[in-house]
């Protein structure tokens, strides 16, 4: 693999962290201050996608931040991996800036500078996860995302936002300081100091077959923002924070980083095929098929829309962790992919989940009847939404769950075949009412029944853009493909 | 001049506590300044003499010009040239905080307090550099007087504390001394590196006498460092001590008194005795397990912030204790890093502390954090950079002892000790986001805006603050050279312990 020095990826990282300051110093300008946001995702994505080339050449770009311990600095590389991932979120960092313009306004929440400013945080904190070139790195912008999301979960200040907050915490921190530091700090007295991503993974032949099921183990749960069960329960909790911040970080950000470093652990630290010769995959791969399956059941009883979103959420990220565990070229393939395509599918979901809150006031499935009149392009909004993340074509998630289908083949686990199909058809039983209700049901009597209602173009605009990029990640999934291409082929 | 620096070091403060005495009757105002300049030109020579051993290896210097062992010898090397510079910063960065807390707490004895500052560093200092195992127990009892009286300026109910510190204090040095009674009885000299190499040859290691003296050595210095279940005199003692004197002492008494029992275990009895004869490891390190557990359940229970930190304070002994005893390289590096970053991080939360306490009037974790982000923003911050180094959240150096001590105790198969330091970590964060919740969430949303005005804490205390909390991120930024440093300087002892 060919190196590039540049100062790029530190840059695109810094730059919402910069941002903060004019965010915070415009406080009493809700305008200019919402401007330096959007230009700071402007300005980060732009940067993202101009190394986009050099990483489809077959290159990687690196940047030396700080030499930390011997043989190991906090350092960036960005590989298609990471850069994928970036991709997505950076560009729906914008799209969500745009709609939380409209929905903290509509809404008067308060301590607006502060939700800006800790969420360009966030953003910076991402990218670093996204780019790190070490499990150190990594750790630290892990941490760094936890402690920075939680003044916006906790953004109510009553007393459940502060329990959720509380809980979110106390999930997040306390895995990784009880399960990834002790592992990590165990990886690096094991490996000799060496913890760089490389394409075998650093860690493999190091290790015995019983220790490294222990350490998969401890990794796997310590970076528990995958939500796989039974560490989840921050994730519903979580959903007490504003809608913007369940739309960006509980479906694309946070919930990602989580999966991200996952698949980080398997391919970088690991090497699927060490993991392959000591056999090891499987306990991980029935642990993700189990978060399947209880996840989408669980979604199917929830009344609240958000809550069921993130029950649904919790078992696509299973998708994600079974994708890698397949330990195959195609499953792995199909993950990355499905890290982009659920997070368009997903914040398409949250969006409309807050457009109807601000338009009508609902949060309950069971109130929604008849609003599809109401608010047609939400709703047909969530319609394309929620038909990506059952993977049917033509939207994007179809391609993902392709690829995940055919690794799950390739590495002749036919009950995970199995069990794909029956989540898929589960993810039909608990969205597919949702819409059926709000276009085919009367609205009950006495609401307001004629126009059209919808939240204000702030809102609506961002969900349809994201809805319709579903649809056309179906046409175009070239970059995508490419990426993640890339990653499964270096095998 | 130069070849005097290590007496230098600690002449400076213990010359100007004596001018102090006595102008400051006319003068209170000088006092300050002048504890400043002194600490400050005490720092600059730490430094230098840092830098000589450096460039030459271990400095000696015999004091009043009598040759060792028959003399006093003072001996720097890498490691406690370390330490000097540790305690003398953080008696600078005391000092220049101390300026209006010590007017407004002790207003009608600021002359003496500064005379007892400045004794105690003296004492500190001299503990630090000596080569002689009589010349520390001095050095102990001048800095425990110092330090008894400058607790008992506390309020009414450091009175009390104080008292059952001097007790317990005094049994400590007695012990100590009574240790120190029988290496002379035993080997006939004072000299730590003679005793050692009196040791070996003249083959005492089976002596019951060794034998006594090392465990009286060890229980005082242990009770003098707080080490559970010895701990019981110093939550109250530091809790209702005047700011100022918790700032200073809880940083510095406890790991200075940890490098004493370092010295006494690499220089005077020798790691092979310490470890290889006696294998007593195992043991002391499951007492620092217990430590470490307890301090932080303790920790977590208090409701009153000078007490909560002092039960850290307690638990982040076990740290080093169980380091060290861990019997590895690393262990002892970890806890020598330890020593350096505890001292700061303490250092930078006790300031933090004092300066929230003198502004609310109130001691309760629930009512002071109130709103404080916007009331004290800076200070708040000072206080999270030490929080985060509590919890481990990198880049702060709290992270990085914790790595090493971790990395240290997976080596050593010693998993009680890794899983003491996790579960420590998990309490302190626990202890720390409810803090964290209640300064950004106590108030109710609507309240902030109206009823919270900006009250920072003046200059003399933000400074030294930031500057607490800048070396907590330096050391941890520098980490990987101060371990470096000092892993150089543990193999001197580990590789030739005879030759110490």
């Amino acid at each position: 693999m060919m190196e590039i020095k540049s100062c790029i990826p530190l840059l695109a990282f810094l730059v919402s962290l910069v941002a903060v300051v004019p965010i915070v110093l415009s406080s009493r300008r809700p305008n200019v201050r919402e401007g330096w946001t959007i230009l700071a995702g402007i300005i980060k994505f732009g940067l993202v996608l101009s190394m986009l080339p050099t990483v489809l050449a077959g290159y990687t770009v690196e940047y030396t931040l700080w030499k930390i311990l011997p043989s190991l600095s906090i350092q960036f590389r960005v590989d298609a991996m990471g850069m994928l991932f970036a991709l997505v979120a950076s560009l729906l960092w914008i799209a969500t800036s745009i709609y939380s313009i409209g929905y903290m306004r509509v809404l008067k929440e308060h301590a607006q500078t502060r939700f800006y400013a800790y969420f360009a945080v966030a953003l910076s904190a991402t990218i670093g996860v996204a780019f790190a070139a070490n499990l150190l790195t990594l750790y630290l912008f892990y941490e760094m995302l936890s402690l920075c999301t939680y003044p916006l979960v906790a953004h109510h200040q009553d007393r459940t936002a502060r329990t959720g907050g509380r809980t979110y915490l106390a999930y997040l921190l306390g895995t990784s300081v009880s399960f990834a530091l002790p592992a990590m700090i165990y990886v690096y007295w094991k490996s000799g100091g060496n913890m760089e991503f490389v394409g075998g993974g650093f860690l493999s032949g190091k290790v015995s077959g019983s220790e490294a099921t222990v350490l998969l183990l401890l990794l796997v749960f310590g970076f528990s923002k995958a939500a796989l069960m039974p560490f989840h329960s921050w994730l519903p909790a979580a959903m007490v924070a504003p809608t913007p911040v369940s739309a960006l970080l509980h479906a694309v950000a946070v919930v990602k980083v989580g999966v991200f470093c996952v698949l980080r652990i398997f391919t970088g630290v690991f090497g699927i095929s060490f993991l392959k010769d000591v056999g090891i995959g499987d306990v991980i791969l029935w642990i993700a098929a189990i978060t399947i399956l209880a996840g989408s059941l669980i979604a199917l009883s929830q009344d609240n829309l958000k809550r069921r979103l993130a029950f649904s959420t919790i078992s696509q990220l299973g998708y994600i962790v079974l994708g890698a565990a397949l330990l195959s070229g195609r499953g792995l393939t199909g993950s990355m992919l499905h890290i982009g395509m659920h997070a368009f599918g997903k914040i398409t979901l949250f969006f409309c989940a807050g457009a109807i809150l601000i338009a009508t006031g609902k949060k309950a499935v069971s109130e929604m009847a008849g609003i599809g009149r109401r608010m047609p392009y939400t709703m047909s909004a969530f319609l394309l939404g929620a038909l990506s993340i059952i993977g049917l074509p033509p939207l994007g998630g179809a391609w993902s769950k392709w690829y995940l289908f055919l690794g799950a083949w390739e590495s002749d686990h036919i009950l995970i075949v199995f069990i794909l199909i029956i989540s898929s058809l589960l993810n039909i039983a608990y969205l597919l009412p949702i819409v059926v209700r709000a276009f085919y049901m009367p609205s009950p009597d006495g609401e307001a029944g004629g126009g059209i209602q919808e939240a204000p173009p702030a809102c609506v605009g961002p969900l349809v853009f994201t809805a319709l990029s579903c649809f056309a990640l179906f046409l175009f999934p070239g970059i995508f493909v490419d990426l993640a291409k890339l990653i499964g082929g270096n095998l | 001049m130069g070849e005097h620096f290590p007496v230098l070091i600690l002449l400076i403060p213990f010359f100007t506590a004596l001018g102090i005495c006595v102008v400051g009757l006319w003068k209170p105002h000088w006092c300050q300044p002048a504890t400043v300049v002194s600490l400050g030109a005490s720092l600059a020579v730490a430094l230098g003499t840092l830098c000589k051993v450096v460039k030459q290896g271990i400095v000696s210097y015999a004091l009043g010009g009598w040759p060792p062992p028959i003399g006093i010898e003072y001996r720097i090397d890498a490691l406690n040239g370390l330490v000097l510079v540790v305690i003398a910063t953080v008696a600078l960065i005391t000092a220049v905080y101390s300026r209006q807390r010590v007017a407004a707490e002790t207003p009608d004895r600021v002359p003496l307090f500064y005379t007892l500052y400045l004794l105690l560093v003296t004492g500190l200092l001299g503990m630090t550099v000596t080569g002689d195992a009589f010349n520390l127990y001095v050095l102990l009892e001048v800095t425990s007087l110092a330090t008894y009286a400058l607790i008992a300026m506390g309020s009414r109910r450091a009175v009390l504390a104080c008292f059952n510190y001097i007790i317990m204090g005094t049994i400590g040095a007695s012990l100590y001394l009574l240790g120190v009674g029988y290496l002379y009885i035993k080997t006939g000299s004072l000299n730590m590196v003679d005793i050692q190499q009196l040791l070996v040859s003249e083959d005492l290691y089976s002596s019951r006498s060794i034998l006594i003296a090392f465990i009286l050595i060890m229980l005082g210095v242990w009770i003098k460092m707080a080490f559970f279940p010895l701990h019981g005199w110093l939550p109250n003692a530091y809790a209702f001590a005047p700011s100022t004197t918790s700032c200073l002492i809880a940083p510095l008494m406890t790991k200075v008194t940890v490098y004493v029992m370092i010295r006494m275990m690499l220089t005077v009895f020798g790691p092979a005795y310490v470890f290889d004869y006696l294998q007593w490891s195992e043991v002391v390190v499951w007492l620092a397990v217990l430590a470490i557990v307890a301090g932080s359940i303790m920790a977590l229970a208090q409701a009153d912030l000078p007490k909560m930190l002092s039960y850290l304070v307690i638990a982040e002994v076990g740290y080093m204790v169980g380091g060290v005893w861990l019997a590895n390289e690393a262990g002892l590096v970890g806890a020598f890093y330890h020593i350096i970053s505890d001292a700061f991080m303490t250092l930078c939360l006790f300031l933090a502390a004092g300066a929230i306490i003198a502004r609310t009037g109130d001691h309760r974790i629930t009512s002071i954090f109130q709103g404080l982000p916007r009331r004290m923003p800076l200070t708040f911050f000072g206080f999270l950079v030490g929080a985060f180094s509590m919890i481990g959240v990198p880049p702060t150096c709290g992270f990085f002892s914790k790595w090493y001590l971790i990395s240290a105790g997976i080596e050593a198969g010693h998993w009680a000790y890794v899983t003491a330091l996790l579960f420590s970590s998990l309490i302190n964060a626990i202890i720390f986001s409810r803090i964290i919740e209640i300064a950004f969430f106590g108030l109710s949303p609507g309240h902030e805006q109206t009823e919270i005005r900006r009250e920072e804490s003046p200059l003399s205390i933000l400074v030294p603050l930031m500057g607490a909390a800048l070396a907590v991120i330096l050391v941890g930024l520098y980490n990987w050279n101060l371990v470096s440093w000092i892993t150089d300087a543990v193999r001197l002892y580990s590789m030739a312990p005879v030759s110490g």
